[in-house]
């Protein structure tokens, strides 16, 4: 069949995302031709800033190259305008007369510097700040001249002119109101930046109206203001805001009001017509940043990709200051006024000011100025509406202040240095991600994690990689969204897909995946380990387990490890043993020569170095549940020798301890669950890391949730106090239920009660008492009739084959 | 000229799953696809040996237990950006038996 034809009007950033975005759900659904009217490839046009402050060169800011068209079929015209489009034909033409068909438009023509409308606007000399064009211009021009004018002291604008500063000029900014960059920051910040500007050598008129550009033989000479004063110039760079491009689409009687009007699926009036970026109108707001052009593309794509799915709806927008040296972050509404709360904090002398503005228990803007390594986090937490009651008292000191182990407490991105490690795990330093984000021009932390791998294991250093990301990028940075798509096979995010189970009720892989039309055949790695477990725990009992959409340990009943051995654990409940287990884990270890025997940190015994073939044989020879070790599911119940023995104990903590293991035995979950019982306040058992621990106090049970010791250690926060050990099965059942309803796979607990807030488990757990009553019998149901793997691989070796070798 | 060597019935080994073939040229995990495709690969993953028959296997890849490397089922190459490439082995089904080259 004859493929479809796609033209694309503007080889710009908007544009090209598009296709990228595209070419990745379906590359093959279009014969695709584009148009630029410069003469270069797609480049980044947010990095011609640095270009002209010398730090960048344009080579470097390519994003895609000729090869890169060509490899990809794609048919490029650079230096052509299209000036006619005629929609009852379907006819793109440009104005040397290349004419072609299409059967989708995809308009992306972006937006023109606005030039004010007074006297020698049209004088050699006067220029915006928009492409190479404008920056060779520039460059041209400071190295035959001295004096730079800059008209308006926006980002662009103090962007040009700190770029011409470097150049060598001397450069004056002019700027109507009195305040620089008013749309991004408040008055405080703004004068400290102006200061700091000062100290690099610009100069400032604030307060001042142009009236009129002076000129001597067609080229520029001067700038006169309305108060009849005057400055010289040799060039001057008119910053003061941007208009969309969209007279083309309105020539073809396409709707457009100030933009070209589209709908939440990027489509104009007209059904076959697209468009994306600058030039758009999108209920009502044009964006002149790159991040809002980015999650159009995206969208866009889904459409012309024929999905119909996905939609745009309006961005939150944040921006920095790219302006080595200075460091300047700002996002949301700022201003205040009633019903805002404001956390300043402003060191004049040290050159800090930070501002964020509370409104509902919610940040909704931030200005930050000298100090801006926490701008990306506090963006994450406005784009996503998080409760900031729980940590408010260390808002103000960044995300370090809430601790962090195992990057040397190295937080700062700014301050490290290129050869300083970033992801422990996979041994990346800074240097590595940095280069990668500017030759490869990576956008999002997925990218980051595919090209180097930094932040791919552990996932500790995210935070860090996306602070480097942000101060790599600038304004391009594009934090993720908070309730991402589960993988790349669909756009559902997890709760889209729970949703889906349990109101379809769906019950094996194939029929859910047929029901929220996955992208690809049988998913990928990521997604069925989540399908089956959203099935598993939405129908216990009636749901299809999957062992092919298991990770191996779950599949086996063991854990590999780095030589495709594997380690046996063997479940010793609440951690407590008798001399004729430790002789059979002795005689077992003997027998099958296994090479390391170890005491766990869950206070029970690893046999470590197990080869395949021999698994079922020990477990056979052991005779002891397994002790899930491997699972995401329940792992252990530590505890403290307690009131049988110890002098301090106040509660029998060994038996709660092993009566919690019982009862919630073979459970899975999202990802592991570890409970812990300390007998007394003094909490031998480590309850205050767990995901629900327990404390024994003489009247009765403390119940802490939430808890964590591994990546970044979480202390469990205190839920409630019962009295008897039937209450502490109930009221943690409840809450490890409704983790298991509610959390996203691989949410640990503390993951989940950081997005719902310990006041909805509070409401769910304690306020609701027949909510929490159904919630532990729905646990209960999930549990009856399992049994332990081990024993159950034992005695049906014969129907388990798939896991014998086969020698030949 | 080629030596087939039979190895096991195609249901013997479970879709998208694999089975392991110890033989003189060492490891080989056989894979099968959701279609009944089979694949042969060394059973050695290009990053740090990890034994892909354990992997998790989707369309025609199979994502290493250790470190999540994408090996291609068909070619044993490793999924960009990652750089590598597992040795493949010739592998044909016939009347439900599966036959390797070695």
């Amino acid at each position: 069949m004859k493929k479809m034809q796609l033209v694309v009007i503007g080889n710009g950033m908007a544009g090209m995302r598009t296709i990228e975005e595209l070419l990745k759900i379906a590359p093959d659904l279009y014969e695709i031709t584009v148009f630029g009217d410069e003469p270069h490839p797609n480049y980044n046009r947010i990095m011609l800033s640095p270009v002209l402050a010398g730090e960048q060169t344009i080579n470097n800011i390519i994003l895609n190259s000729r090869e890169w068209y060509a490899e990809n079929n794609i048919t490029l015209h650079t230096g052509k305008r299209i000036n006619k489009i005629d929609r009852l034909k379907r006819i793109a033409s440009a104005e040397d007369g290349t004419s072609t068909n299409y059967d989708r438009l995809l308009i992306a023509t972006g937006s023109t510097p606005f030039m004010l409308p007074i006297p020698g606007k049209d004088l050699q000399g006067v220029i915006g700040f928009r492409d190479i064009k404008d920056v060779d211009t520039m460059i041209d021009t400071a190295n035959q001249y001295k004096h730079a004018v800059v008209i308006g002291g926006g980002l662009l604008g103090l962007e040009a002119a700190n770029g011409l500063k470097i150049q060598g000029m001397q450069v004056t900014v002019i700027h109507k109101s009195a305040c620089l960059l008013e749309r991004q920051l408040d008055k405080p910040a703004g004068s400290m930046l102006q200061k700091s500007l000062e100290d690099k050598g610009l100069t400032f008129l604030l307060e001042k109206d142009t009236e009129q550009i002076l000129g001597e033989n067609n080229r520029v000479t001067g700038v006169r203001f309305k108060d009849g004063s005057e400055i010289p110039a040799d060039i001057v760079v008119m910053a003061v805001g941007i208009r969309p491009n969209y007279a083309l689409a309105e020539s073809a009687g396409i709707h457009c009001d100030r933009g070209i009007v589209v709908n939440d699926t990027m489509q104009t009036y007209d059904p076959r017509v697209y468009a994306v970026g600058e030039c758009v109108t999108h209920r009502g707001i044009s964006y002149g940043l790159v991040a809002p052009l980015f999650e159009m593309a995206k969208v866009c794509a889904t459409h012309l990709a024929n999905f119909g799915i996905g939609q745009y709806k309006g961005s939150v927008t944040s921006t920095k200051l790219k302006v080595t040296g200075i460091d300047l972050f700002s996002a949301g509404d700022f201003s205040g006024g009633e019903g805002t709360e404001e956390i300043v904090l402003h060191d004049a002398v040290g050159g800090v000011y930070k501002k964020l503005v509370i409104q509902n228990d919610k940040i909704i803007g931030s200005v930050l100025y000298g100090d801006t390594t926490d701008g990306a986090w506090y963006f994450q937490m406005l784009r996503g509406g998080k409760p900031i009651h729980e940590i408010r008292d260390h808002l103000m000191f960044g995300q370090d202040s809430l601790g962090n182990s195992g990057h040397q407490g190295q937080t700062k991105a700014s301050a490290m240095a290129d050869e300083m490690e970033v992801c422990g795990c996979n041994g990346v330093c800074k240097g590595t991600i940095v280069k990668s984000i500017k030759e490869k021009g990576l956008f999002t932390i997925d990218d980051v994690k595919k090209q180097t791998k930094a932040g791919s294991s552990c996932g500790s250093c995210v935070g860090l990689v996306e602070q480097i990301l942000a101060s790599t990028l600038g304004g391009g940075y594009a934090p993720p969204s908070t309730s991402k798509a589960v993988c790349g096979c669909t756009d559902k995010n997890h709760e889209e897909v729970r949703k889906m189970i349990r109101d379809k009720k769906l019950l094996n892989i194939p029929d859910a995946m047929k029901a929220m039309e996955w992208r690809t055949p049988n998913g990928c790695a990521t997604c069925r380990p989540a399908l089956n477990y959203y099935l598993l725990s939405t129908w216990p009992h009636e749901a299809q387990d999957d062992p092919q959409s298991r990770f191996i340990n779950e599949r086996i009943h063991a854990n590999i490890q780095k030589d495709g051995t594997y380690s046996v654990v063997p479940r010793m409940y609440g951690g407590v043993t008798t001399p004729d287990q430790l002789r059979k884990i002795a005689d077992v270890a003997e027998k099958y020569a296994v090479p390391m025997v170890k005491v766990t940190g869950g206070q029970r015994i690893d046999l470590l170095g197990v080869k395949k073939e021999d698994l079922v044989d020990m477990w056979s020879d052991l005779d002891m549940p397994s002790g899930y070790a491997y699972g995401k599911s329940i792992r252990t119940v530590k505890t403290c020798v307690g009131s049988e023995f110890c002098r301090f104990g106040t509660q029998n903590s060994t038996q709660m301890g092993i009566d919690i293991e019982k009862a919630f035995d073979h459970m899975w979950a999202p990802h592991k669950v570890k409970f812990a019982v300390s007998g007394c306040p003094r909490n031998c058992a480590e309850s205050g890391i767990k995901d629900v621990g327990i404390i024994g106090v003489d009247s009765g049970w403390e119940i802490y949730v939430g808890g964590n010791g591994g990546i970044k250690t979480e202390v469990a926060q205190y839920l409630c106090k019962v009295k008897t050990s039937e209450e502490v099965l109930e009221y943690s059942g409840a809450f490890i239920q409704i983790y298991r309803e509610e959390a996203r796979y691989l949410d640990r607990t503390v993951h989940w009660i950081g997005r719902v807030g310990l006041d909805y488990v509070k409401k769910r757990v304690l306020e609701d008492a027949e909510g929490r009553k159904a919630a532990y019998e729905r646990l209960l149901f999930a549990l009856q009739g399992t049994a332990d793997p081990w024993a159950e691989r034992v005695q049906k070796r014969d129907e388990h084959k798939e896991f014998e070798t086969i020698t030949v | 000229m080629s030596n087939w060597t039979k190895i096991v019935s195609l249901n013997d080994i479970p879709k998208l799953g694999s089975r392991v073939v110890r033989s003189a040229k060492g490891e080989i995990a056989v894979f099968r696809t959701e279609d009944d495709q089979v694949f042969a690969l060394h059973n050695h993953c290009p990053h740090k040996g990890g034994p892909l028959s354990q992997g998790i296997v989707y369309g025609e890849k199979v994502t290493c237990p250790l470190h999540s490397w994408q090996i291609s089922l068909v070619d044993g190459k490793a999924q960009e950006p990652d750089e590598g490439h597992t040795a493949c082995f010739t592998v044909k089904v016939e009347d439900g038996t599966v036959y390797l080259e070695l």
